[in-house]
């Protein structure tokens, strides 16, 4: 009972707060319940047969966790990575994945009457948008990171919740 | 609490396997195995019955009675064999309920059938003996221990906090509190009296607020069942429930005779109601209910039993003890004992805790040696104290592997079984011969390795073994010898399955896989090792009819999976009229291993040392192409493929002179091919990570088996000449 009241009010301080960073001179939102850290641009190691947009593999103090180019993600031209280049780690259905963004801006509090859902256009980008959120002076995309990680890529890269405890028992089994 | 039970009774069900299977070799069954096997037998009833698993106990309680019979008066025609059957049924049974239990569900299969046989041979054994079927021993046994007078026994009162005793000091119930005597009688042959006693307690216990019971100790003492029948199971408790409600819980006790509810107005009305001292003191020495009492506790005798002459029926000699793991007499193993007090059982989980630790130690300690600030420097103190460093981290490396070493000893008995059941059922004659079942292997392997084994050693019985006739005929002795041996060579272990039967049948076996289609090449081209091992392909079977044991394909593509989970592989060989081979060789590990890592471009990539058979820069026009672009070398007279890796993972600015670069020849089975990188880095001991989970799915075809850190802290990735052999050529 403990335990789940405290789940609950964690989760409420996490409510309606993202994480905003930037891609070009748009502005994107993550809910910060699912952002692990931020760090800076490391080296990165490339690996064979994956979409362009999975730039390769880190090490994340000795753990090893893919990184997702998210301008070329969005089908956005490749920019050179600076010192303002982030890498924002997220964890989603407990699997570790970077994102590569150009800047991280700050912690912001959008409450949900702020939010307005995406004009329904065909364009396909828009998919992974879950919302609009209104600010005084300008408005952030609020990503929804269910889809974009667990929709499309799971044709490509495979279910990476399913993967995962694939690789769960593959680790037993070499342990 | 489950848990533990589960562990326990698998434990029990492993040690009656084999004591009744080596009785039956033995022809019969010795003092020491009756005594194992009625002590295991009896503590399954007992904690069963507490886990209120009643289909498990009762079919435990006949059983035990057959050994009782043959413990108590020694019959003379014993039928070893069907004895044996009978236990193994039961131990299958109850088996399964454990596994049901294990997975999450309830045990549910009723033990009726199971229970009727053993009791009709019981009384039919009993009648070949000239014994009276039925006179039930145990109440002739106990009548001459009958105590004096009962003793007392409590339960659930530890559980009671003190203040809430529910009646005030004058021994006046309190507020809504009510006090009863209550008497329970079985119906007559219902069995295991004591069991279902222990069982109305279980169910008042938490209605309650403190119960007192005669006879007091109900699953320790042979004699309980005897007191309930007789004089019925006397309950005085308090409780806030009211009479209605209790008569109508305490009716609803299976197999209930007649039940005395009386409500009393005070405890002291009870004919036994024990001081909070007594009951503290009781309280320590039940926590584990199941715990017989040790002839040494003599202090609470002393205290609850002052008046009583008669020492606790537990210690008297002859009667096997109560329910407890360990025998405290009538073993005759004593070398237990010692061992048990030098063992503890630790979490699986832990030991994987600690083992991943290891592996960041070992990359830790590569990255501190390795470090490339120290690039070029002569560092004589440090070089030393580096190398001891590394001494000591493979020696806790190996001490750690050694923690999750079990020996196979388990696994290779198991098959005893099998073989046993198998030859029964097909009439074949055959024995099984265990080689090296010392060895030990990782927990993992030897959890994996038993399925695959059970289906090899089927197949060789099934369809290896001839039947007596047919050996005799061919000149062999009737009696078919399959040796199971294990042993460890290099960092594998290798465990063989040879059987003396017919061999494998290559012209039926060819055949079938042209019938299924698994032919890709011209017949005469395949080798018979490549013939034998369709026998692995899914759904391959030669048998025309599915048996009770093989012939549904099912089975042997299990052996290829499993142990290729393992990492290993598995060969066959055979002999027509001679027998047939199966080696199955698996590493030891696959967490740390030896690996040669080579840059390619600003990539590189880690190849475990043990496929590499050699690697070398190629002299000018060593490497040449065949007519399709294929590029080959020739190494020591032989041809083989070349890959180059840059142009396999598209990676810029490598070298493209292969006079400038290095080639490895990596074997991948029996077959060898040779990869282009730029430079070697050296060999690491290197700690194999799996794939992220996120792109794993990609990466599986394309011969990275998983990563590993560089002393550096950069990523290289691991190859697989297995899956890399398998990507490139086919």
């Amino acid at each position: 009972m403990e335990d789940e009241k405290n789940i609950l009010e964690e989760e409420d301080t996490l409510k309606d707060k993202y994480l905003t960073f930037t891609l070009g001179d748009e502005v994107y939102g993550i809910d910060i319940s699912v952002v692990i850290e931020i760090i800076g641009i490391q080296k990165i190691t490339s690996v064979p047969e994956v979409p362009e947009y999975v730039k390769g593999i880190i090490n994340l103090r000795g753990k090893i966790i893919p990184v997702v180019d998210m301008r070329l993600r969005f089908r956005r031209q490749f920019r050179e990575y600076t010192d303002r280049t982030c890498i924002v780690v997220v964890e989603i259905h407990d699997v570790l994945i970077g994102l590569i963004v150009d800047g991280v801006a700050e912690v912001l509090d959008i409450r949900e009457q702020d939010v307005v859902p995406p004009p329904d256009l065909k364009a396909s980008q828009n998919k992974y948008i879950r919302g609009i959120g209104k600010l005084a002076s300008n408005v952030v995309m609020l990503l929804d990171w269910e889809k974009l990680f667990s929709g499309e890529d799971e044709e490509i890269l495979g279910n990476t919740a399913g993967e995962y405890e694939d690789a769960a028992t593959e680790n037993e089994a070499q342990a | 609490m489950v848990e533990v039970f589960i562990y326990e009774t698998r434990q029990f069900l492993e040690q009656l396997e084999q004591i009744s299977l080596a009785s039956e070799e033995n022809g019969g069954f010795s003092v020491d195995d009756v005594n194992e096997i009625f002590r295991a037998m009896h503590t399954i009833k007992g904690s069963a019955a507490m886990m209120m698993f009643d289909e498990v106990s009762t079919l435990a309680h006949s059983v035990e009675d057959i050994f009782y019979y043959i413990r108590e008066l020694h019959p003379q025609k014993v039928d070893a064999t069907a004895i044996t059957d009978i236990v193994l049924n039961a131990v299958d049974f109850i088996r399964i309920e454990m596994d049901k239990l294990d997975g999450g569900a309830q045990p549910d299969a009723s033990s009726q059938e199971l229970r009727e046989y053993t009791k009709n041979f019981l009384r039919e054994m009993k009648i070949a003996n000239g014994d009276d079927p039925d006179v039930d021993l145990r109440k002739v046994k106990n009548a001459g221990q009958q105590k004096p007078k009962p003793k007392q026994y409590y339960i659930g009162a530890a559980k009671q906090p003190e203040p809430d005793k529910g009646t005030n000091a004058d021994g006046s119930p309190g507020e809504g509190v009510h006090i009863f005597a209550a008497t329970v009688f079985f119906q007559d042959g219902c069995e295991m009296e004591e069991v279902r006693a222990f069982g109305v307690l279980n169910n008042l216990k938490d209605k309650v607020i403190e119960i007192h019971n005669l006879p007091e100790k109900i699953l320790e003492d042979d004699t309980a069942a005897d007191t309930i029948k007789s004089l019925g199971f006397r309950l005085f408790f308090t409780t806030k429930l009211n009479y209605e409600q209790i008569e109508k819980e305490l009716d609803q006790t299976i197999f209930l005779e007649k039940l005395e509810l009386k409500e009393l107005n005070s405890i002291a009305e009870c004919e036994y109601w024990p001081s909070p001292e007594t009951v503290s003191i009781n309280a320590l020495e039940n926590t584990d209910p199941i715990k017989p009492k040790l002839p040494t506790s003599s202090e609470n005798e002393a205290q609850e039993e002052a008046d009583n002459a008669n020492p606790p029926a537990s210690i008297l000699p002859g009667q096997t003890s109560g329910p407890a793991p360990m025998p405290s007499q009538g073993s005759n193993k004593p070398v237990h004992h010692g061992e048990g007090s030098q063992m503890i059982s630790v979490r699986v989980d832990k030991l994987d805790r600690l083992m991943d630790l290891v592996g960041e130690l070992v990359i830790a300690e590569a990255m501190v040696v390795q470090n490339p600030d120290l690039a070029g420097l002569e560092l004589d103190n440090f070089q030393k104290a580096a190398r001891q460093l590394h001494k000591i981290n493979g020696e806790l490396q190996d001490s750690v592997m050694s923690l999750r070493m079990v020996p196979l000893d388990g696994t290779f008995k198991k098959m005893n079984r099998i073989v046993r059941d198998m030859t029964k059922k097909l009439g074949k004659k055959a024995r099984l011969v265990l080689v090296g079942q010392d060895t030990e292997v990782d927990k993992n392997i030897n959890e994996h390795i038993s399925d695959p084994l059970m289906h090899i050693v089927r197949n060789s019985i099934d369809h290896g073994i001839e039947m007596p006739e047919v050996r005799k005929e061919a000149g062999k002795n009737e009696m078919g010898t399959v040796v199971l041996s294990a042993e460890n060579a290099g960092g594998e272990v290798v465990i063989k399955i040879k059987d003396d039967g017919g061999g494998l049948n290559k012209e039926k076996i060819l055949d079938r896989a042209r019938k299924n289609g698994l032919l890709t090449r011209p017949e005469e081209e395949y080798t018979d090792g490549e013939i034998y091992s369709f026998i692995f392909a899914p759904g391959f079977s030669t048998k025309e009819k599915v048996t009770e044991f093989s012939g549904r394909g099912v089975g042997m593509d299990v052996v290829v999976s499993n142990i290729k989970a393992l990492g290993g592989h598995v060969l066959v060989d055979s002999n027509p009229g001679q027998g047939s081979l199966t080696t199955i060789r698996i590493p030891l590990t696959l967490a740390i291993i030896d690996g040669m890592s080579v840059t390619v471009g600003q990539s590189s990539f880690t190849i475990p040392i043990s496929s590499i058979s050699r690697s070398f820069r190629p002299a000018p026009g060593q490497i040449f192409r065949d007519p399709e672009g294929q590029e080959m070398i020739m190494v020591q007279e032989k041809c083989c493929p070349v890959v180059r890796l840059n142009e396999l993972y598209n990676i810029e600015d490598a070298v493209t002179e292969p006079t400038e670069g290095v080639v490895m020849l990596l074997e991948a089975g029996d077959r060898t091919f040779g990869v282009l990188a730029d430079r070697l880095l050296g060999v690491q001991e290197i700690v194999v990570k799996p794939v992220p989970a996120y792109i794993s799915k990609v990466m599986n075809t394309t011969g990275i088996s998983g990563c590993t850190l560089l002393g550096d802290g950069s990523i290289s990735l691991i190859l697989d000449p297995q899956r890399l052999h398998h990507m490139i050529y086919s």
